[in-house]
Formats: C-alpha cells, structure tokens, sequence
C-alpha cells in the first residue's frame, strides 16, 4: 500500500469510525428516547398448551426458546434485530467473539466483567465450566449433536452424572477465561453456543431438570412463575445491567402473561379483540383470508428456515428402491400443497433440501415437468414409469401424518398420491405430540412420513448433515433424526469435508454445501414439498415488532404502550 | 311360542254370522306400530335416508362426476359457463388463505368442497352408507352377543351366570366412550389379529366389532333380568316339570319371550351406536381416509367453521335426523311390542 494511499486511508478510516460513533451514539440516543416513552406495561402472551419444562438445557421448542433467549443468555447470542442480521453471532456473556486457534480446535473466551445472575450472584467461569458439565448431566438433547466434539464430552455422553470436562472447557478464575477444546475443528461451534442449550447457569444449579423450576436468569427478565397448565408470568431481572445491545438488549415491556388453554381460534380472537396481544399458535386456515382482508396491519409474514418434507425408509420395501422415491418426488404436486398450507404468499415449492435463503442455497429442481431450478408441475407420467421400472406397484404403503390440520391435510393428500401410483395406501394418523419421535425409531416400521424442520441456526448443516448424515441414524431409537435412514458413505464424506472446510473458507464450504444438497435431493431419500413462511397477528397496541429467524418474534424488543 | 295371545273382542254387537278374529302378538304389535303416526313417519325418514345413500355411486357417477376419494386441489370446474378453481385462493388484502368452492347448487359441488377439493355431497352419501352399515352391523352384533350372553347367564345360573356376569360389571365399569377410544387406538395401530384372521386398521370391522362390543353390557343385563324372572314363570316350571328339554325351552318358551326386548333394543342401540361411530371417527380412530363418515365428515369439516360451515354441519344434521328417526321408530316399536310402557306413562 502507498503512503499516499495509506493517508487517505487512514482519513477514509476516521471518518468511517467518526460516522460509526456518531450513528451509534444517534442510534443510542433515539434508544433512550423510545425507552423513555414506549418501557412499562404487561404484554399478554397466548398459546393452546405449554412447551414443557423451563430448564434451558432441556427445553427444544421455539415456543419456550423464545422467552429463553430473553430470560438467559450463553457466552454469544444471536443478534437480537430484525430480518437476516439476527442471523449474526455476536458476544454475549463473553466479552468478543474469540479467535480459533490450534486450527480451530481451541477457543479462549473471555467474559464480562461484573455481571450477575437474577439471584444476585456474580457470574464466575466456574458457572461456565458447570454449564456445559450439566448439559451432559441432564441429558440435554442436542448434548450428542452439538456438543460432542469438546474435549471430553464422549465420555460424558456415556456416563453424564460423573461427567468432567476438565479437559475440554477450563475456566482461568483470575484472567476471567474459558478455553474451550475440541477434538475436532467445528464451523458451526459458535452457532451451538449461542442457542438455550448453551446457557451459563449457577455452577449450583441442580443436575436434574428443572421442570416447572425457573433457573437463575441473566437476560432482562426472569420467570417469575410457571404453570403448564395455566400460564407463566414473566418480570423484570432485578440484577440486570444492558451489557451489549446486539445480543441481549433491554426490554420495553415491565410483564409478561403467558396464557395457556385457549385454543388457536380462540386465542386469535382474543388477540383479535383485544384481550391479548399475540398467540403463539398458527392462525386456523379457515381464518387467513379474514386475516389478510379485515386485519391486515396487524398480521406480520416472514418466511422461515424451514421445509416441510416427506422421508421415505430407505432400507424398507417399497423405499428401499431410488425409483420408487423419485416417483413420489415426481407425482407432488407441490402448488397443490402450497393451497393446504394458506397459498403462495404463506409457502413456496421447494425441491430440494436447503431452503430459500440459507447459505449454500442454489435453486434447483429435477423433480418436476421442466426440470430445471424452478418446480412448474408434477409429472404424473415420468413418475409412473419409474413405479413400473422400480416393480413395487401394488405393494402395501402406511404413511404416518399427524393429527394437526395442516400436517393432517397434507398426509391426506399425500395417501392419495401413493395410491394414484399404484400402491395399496393407507393412512396412519398419530397425535402430533409423538409422531415426530415415531416415525424417527426403525422399531416402529415407519416406510413413509410427513414432518417438518425448522433451522436450530442458520446452517446447511443444519438441514443436511443432521438430516441425512449417517451419525444422525440411530437405529431402535427416538432419536434418530435422520428418518429415512440414508447413509451414502461418499455424501457423508463430503459433509465432513464442508464442515471442516467451513472453519477457514465459508464461501468454499458453500459451494460445497451446494453441490451435496443436489446429490441428496437426486437420491432422494425424501421428497421436499414447501417451504412455509410464519404468520404473527399482534394486537393494536403492539409497537415495535422485530422478527429473526431464529427465536422469531423479539419480545423484549416490542412495546405495548 | 307362549306370548299371551290378544284376541280382538268383538265389537258389543257383532253382526250374526261374522267370524271372530285372533291376532297373533306380532301380528297385533305390527298393526300398533303402523297406527303410530311418528313411528311411521320416522320410519319412512330411515328407508329414505338408507335409498338416498344407497344412491352414492350413481351420484358420484353421474351427477357430480367427481371422485369423492380423491384430493382435487388443482382442479377446476365450470359453474355458469365459467371455469372456477376448486380451491379458491384469496387474492385480496395479503393474498392469504386459501378456501374451497362453496355450494353451486349444481350437478358438481353442489354443497362445496372440503379441504382436500373433494364434492361435499358425493361424500355425504358415501359417508352415510358407512355411517348406516357400522351402526346397523355392530347394533345386529350387540344383540346377538347380548341376547346369548343375557339368555345363557340368566337361564343357567350357577358358575355360568357367576362368570358371565363378572365379565359384564368389568365392562361395565369401564366407561363406555373411554372404552371405545382406548379399544379404538390400541386397534388401530397395527389392526387386529385374531389367530389366522387379520383385520386391518383401515376395515370398517374395526369399528363394527369395537361399537358392537362395548354395547352388550346394556343390554345383556335386562335381558338377564328378564330370562331369571321367566325361569320362574309357571310355563317354564311346567314345561321343565313335564321333563321338555332344556334347549326346547330355551328355544320355545325363553327366546321369543325375550326376542320382543331385543326389538325394542334394536333402534334405539342403532341411534346409540351411530353416535358413537360419528364420535370416534370425528377422534380419527373410527372410519379411516380415504373412506368417509358422517363423523369424519365432521372433522373435516372442523377446519372450515368460519369459511365453509356447510361441510361440517350438514353431516351433523344428517346424524341428528338419523338418530332422532331410530329413537322416534324405537318408541313406536318399544309402545306396539310393551303397552305396559305406555300405560305406565300415562299413569
């Protein structure tokens, strides 16, 4: 660089960084400003049921992850904004984002200084090093998945009420440090380390689920009381001092009442008129239309991580046969589909595993009447060929659905599709509480399904590694969620590779993500149908909404007066 | 057969020469039941209903030329000359939401469609004949099981009648709709094996066997009852005092005496049973896609309360018309086979 060059680079750069502060101190300032006139108020919060228990360790539903990621806080967080920024890893309890070292297999954190749970208790790295021992210790359920590449943790997964990660996570009290060790380098480590699953608790926090329990919070608020039958109050962290805007900003709102028990059509009129003001539940289908007219400003859309889908038991007859599933891919009719969920401004036609919008994604369809990057419509004829050439027309199909409307609906029309090829169809619908494991466990003999997949966080890992890798297949259990049971030994090899890839070079990682999402969907160990966009009715007096793809509506971030 | 004969008395001055009539009970209950006005009319209301669905596929075929079985999502149909989409999706405000064709009062979709594109009307029909062919199968099924139960338990008493009433009060105890869902679920996962004979999750048996058993206790008992107190009736004691065997009078002297009960039964078992069968298929563990019910019907119907209310409450109406006839004809046929009854209530 030439001295010249360097001066008015280094002009460039004051002025940049004078804007930079000036924006922020603006950005700051208007803050205060809506702070000033928008913070107080109860927001009331409605959903059919809850979600379970509150340990954030255990809890996997985006129904709860929500108010987690507000109540607690791990050492980065994704940033709490509007739109695809909130898909940006920022710190959070630690002070920055840590450089990998030892080729990205060691990450020293370093955290904040005075920061203090709800109870008053000062966070020390000894509560990090406990956190992580107790994600073992309670069997959390990304503990395998996400976590098991810490120095360590193989043997905490086998045996997680003595685990020790003492060479894997080692706090350093006095430099106020964490160093994490992993056995392998992992892209996405800081992804897992920025959901629920990662939260710092009290070292003293019991090694069981918490159940209805609050843990110590860190956030802007707290869990005051939970009843799953009833509800949840949630108030104001005494002990909280806004640390970093980016990952846990300060909250408008003093209350949260989380009802449970009114049902989708009932708690949407509630929102409706008033009573609350926003519902957890999709709006019924019968009631979009009235949404979209009548109420329109207050109903907000944003499309999803998400793919609905349909694995097909790759080592069960009549899946077991590649034409036999590139027939069904063939013979959706993904429009047709798109109609169930709500039309085409609620869902899209998507082909192939990796959804619009995630890193990686290349249009791409050859399941379809042109083939090409665009699905235009099913084809009936090609898809009947391949059913004569595979020889399993006429063999008996039980396709498993859930028991909600849409999924219901969409299993419905699926038994029609299996019988217009030629196979004895029937329809087996189990309750939407435990389809999603039933159809995971061989035992249960599971030849074809319809689920979903929502994006823990925003990585094609996250939809091809955990979905089709082979170490995502376990055979005789709930948790297999590779549900097709495809294992191609060159595509997993392949995974491995981009995700190692992706710890130095993210742009090559993605060329490689997608050419391996186009072999998947050409094997097609199942047939990917829509990718749905999520519909939020928020009452009149509701300001301020921000959504991001991975906790969906901010609440902390919302005003009510 | 030992039912007390009604003979018809004569009128005060009979003619000279005129011929004095005896009627059979049947014969008499017969002729009371076709003087019962809302017996008859409910009971023409069943035949129709029973022709109308009957009449299904010739609907299907040749009036709304539609497959009642099978998603028509895509599809479209012509209503006054202009080509309209079976699943019509909101274009106004935010364009969200898709709702199907409402009625046409025509050939095609004359009630609507439902959420899978599918003629609401064609599926009625379709839907009634299993709704009917449950209720009458499992109801046929109740009574006979009852009646042998209730004959046998009451007639040879002993450890006959101990054993066999136990095996009532542990059915009885259960309560009836637990019964039916918690028989229905474990069933319907993997349909029944009974030695070599397989029934799959998806046949009507299912449900026929299921309604048909969880019934006998109700009826059963009376029956019971009824055969202890005509044990002790002095044709019975002659009869068994003239050394008649017992199968004879099981036969001649018990079950035409108890056969009237089990027609009385019949209809009003019937109403119960359809209830019943709309209930568990409306649960999705009774009548299973693509096959149709009132009571799946029901259920589709759910999710278009707000937009299309038809396809929800015309299966309903047609439950309610059907079970109110069968307990209406149940009276009629209850008052003509038991005027005690119906002295006792004008009392």
């Amino acid at each position: 660089m030439k001295p010249k060059t360097r001066r008015l680079s280094t002009l460039a750069s004051s002025l940049l960084l004078a804007a930079t502060t000036l924006s922020s101190a603006q950005a700051a300032e208007s803050r205060d400003a809506l702070m000033k006139e928008h913070r107080g108020g109860v927001m009331k919060l409605n959903a059919h049921g809850s979600a379970g228990t509150i340990d954030p360790m255990i809890n996997y539903e985006l129904q709860f992850w929500q108010l987690l990621s507000m109540t607690n806080d791990g050492l980065l967080a994704f940033k709490k904004v509007d739109g695809a920024a909130g898909n940006t890893i920022v710190p959070d309890l630690a002070e920055e984002l840590p450089k990998p070292e030892d080729g990205g297999k060691t990450y020293v954190f370093k955290l904040r200084p005075g920061l203090k749970f709800s109870t008053g208790k000062e966070i020390t790295t000894a509560d990090v090093v406990a956190s992580f021992e107790r994600i073992f210790k309670v069997s959390s359920p990304t503990a395998g998945s996400f976590y098991n590449g810490i120095v360590g943790a193989e043997a905490c997964l086998k045996d997680g009420a003595t685990c020790s990660l003492k060479d894997g996570v080692i706090g350093d009290e006095k430099a106020h440090t964490v160093t994490f060790h992993l056995t392998t380098p992992d892209a996405e480590f800081f992804d897992k380390l920025a959901v629920p699953h990662a939260s710092i608790l009290p070292a003293d926090t019991s090694p069981k689920d918490l159940g209805t329990t609050p843990a110590a919070a860190t956030g802007p608020y707290m869990i005051q009381s939970y009843d799953p039958d009833h509800g949840m109050k949630i108030v104001r962290n005494p002990n909280f001092k806004e640390f970093s805007v980016d990952a846990q900003p300060d909250g408008y709102i003093d209350e949260f009442d989380y009802n449970f028990g009114l049902d989708d059509q009932a708690g949407l009129t509630a929102v409706l008129n008033g009573q609350a003001d926003w519902t957890f539940d999709d709006p019924p289908s019968d009631r979009l239309g009235e949404l979209g007219t009548k109420y329109a400003k207050q109903v907000k859309v944003h499309t999803l991580s998400a793919y609905y889908y349909v694995p097909m038991n790759v080592n069960l007859p009549p899946f077991n046969n590649a034409k036999a599933r590139q027939a069904v891919a063939y013979a959706v009719d993904r429009k047709a589909l798109v109609g169930i969920f709500g039309g085409p401004n609620l869902a899209a036609p998507l082909c192939q595993h990796l959804p619009v919008g995630m890193a990686g994604y290349e249009p791409y369809c050859p399941f379809t009447k042109s083939p090409g990057t665009k699905w235009t419509a099913p084809d009936m004829e090609k898809a009947k060929q391949l059913i004569e050439e595979s020889g399993t027309k006429g063999q008996k199909v039980t396709l498993i659905g859930d028991d909600k409307a849409i999924p219901k609906s969409i299993a419905t029309y699926m038994q029609g599709v299996l019988r217009d090829l030629g196979y004895d169809a029937s329809l087996k619908t189990v309750s939407h509480n435990i389809q999603f494991t039933y159809i995971q466990n061989t035992n249960n003999n599971v030849q074809i399904s319809v689920t979903d997949w929502y994006a823990d966080y925003p990585a094609p890992s996250d939809f091809l590694n955990v979905l089709y890798g082979c170490d995502s297949f376990h055979p005789a259990s709930d948790s297999s969620i590779n549900i097709s049971g495809w294992c191609d030994k060159k595509v997993d090899g392949d995974m491995k590779q981009a995700l190692a890839t992706a710890v130095t070079d993210p742009k090559a990682a993605d060329v490689m993500w997608a050419k391996i999402d186009k072999e998947i969907t050409d094997a097609a160990p199942a047939a990917a149908l829509f990718q749905p966009k999520r519909v939020d009715v928020i009452s009149t007096r509701v300001g301020n909404f921000m959504f991001n793809d991975s906790f969906h509506m901010l609440f902390s971030q919302a005003w009510v007066k | 057969m030992t039912l007390i004969t009604e003979a018809v008395a004569p009128p005060a001055a009979a003619a000279p020469g005129r011929v004095q009539v005896s009627r059979g009970p049947w014969a008499t209950a017969f002729r009371k039941l076709r003087q019962d006005k809302a017996a008859m009319t409910a009971l023409g209301v069943l035949v129709l209903i029973v022709v109308v669905c009957l009449m299904a596929p010739l609907y299907a075929t040749y009036v709304s030329k539609t497959d009642p079985f099978s998603s028509n999502l895509s599809g479209t149909i012509t209503v006054n000359g202009e080509d309209v989409a079976v699943m019509q999706a909101e274009t106004e405000g935010l364009g969200l939401g898709t709702t199907p064709i409402g009625p046409t009062y025509t050939g095609a979709y004359f009630f609507g469609a439902d959420t899978q594109g599918r003629d609401v009307m064609a599926r009625l029909l379709y839907g009634g004949q299993n709704s009917l062919l449950i209720a009458g199968s499992s109801t046929v099924l109740t009574l006979v099981l009852a009646g042998l139960v209730g004959i046998v338990a009451g007639f040879f008493g002993g450890w006959v009648d101990i054993v066999l009433s136990r095996l009532l009060d542990i059915m009885w105890a259960f309560p009836v709709f637990l019964l039916a869902i918690s028989l229905s679920i474990v069933t319907i996962s993997h349909g029944l094996v009974i030695g070599p004979i397989t029934i799959s999750s998806d046949s009507l048996l299912l449900p026929i066997l299921i309604i048909g058993l969880i019934f006998i206790p109700y009826v059963a008992r009376p029956i019971r009852g009824q055969v202890l107190q005509l044990k002790r009736s002095e044709f019975v004691l002659a009869a068994i005092g003239l050394g008649v065997p017992q199968r004879r009078i099981l036969v001649v002297d018990i079950l035409p005496n108890v056969a009237s009960t089990l027609i009385v039964f019949a209809p009003l078992t019937m109403a119960l049973n359809m209830i019943t069968e709309s209930s568990l298929s409306f649960l999705s563990i009774g009548v299973q896609s693509p096959a149709a019910s009132w009571g799946t019907i029901i259920e589709d119907g759910q999710g278009l309360l707000y937009t299309r209310p038809l396809v929800a409450v015309l299966p309903g109406i047609a439950v309610v018309i059907t079970v109110v006839a069968l307990n209406v004809f149940g009276d009629g046929v209850r008052d003509a086979l038991d005027p005690r009854a119906k002295l006792r209530v004008k009392d």
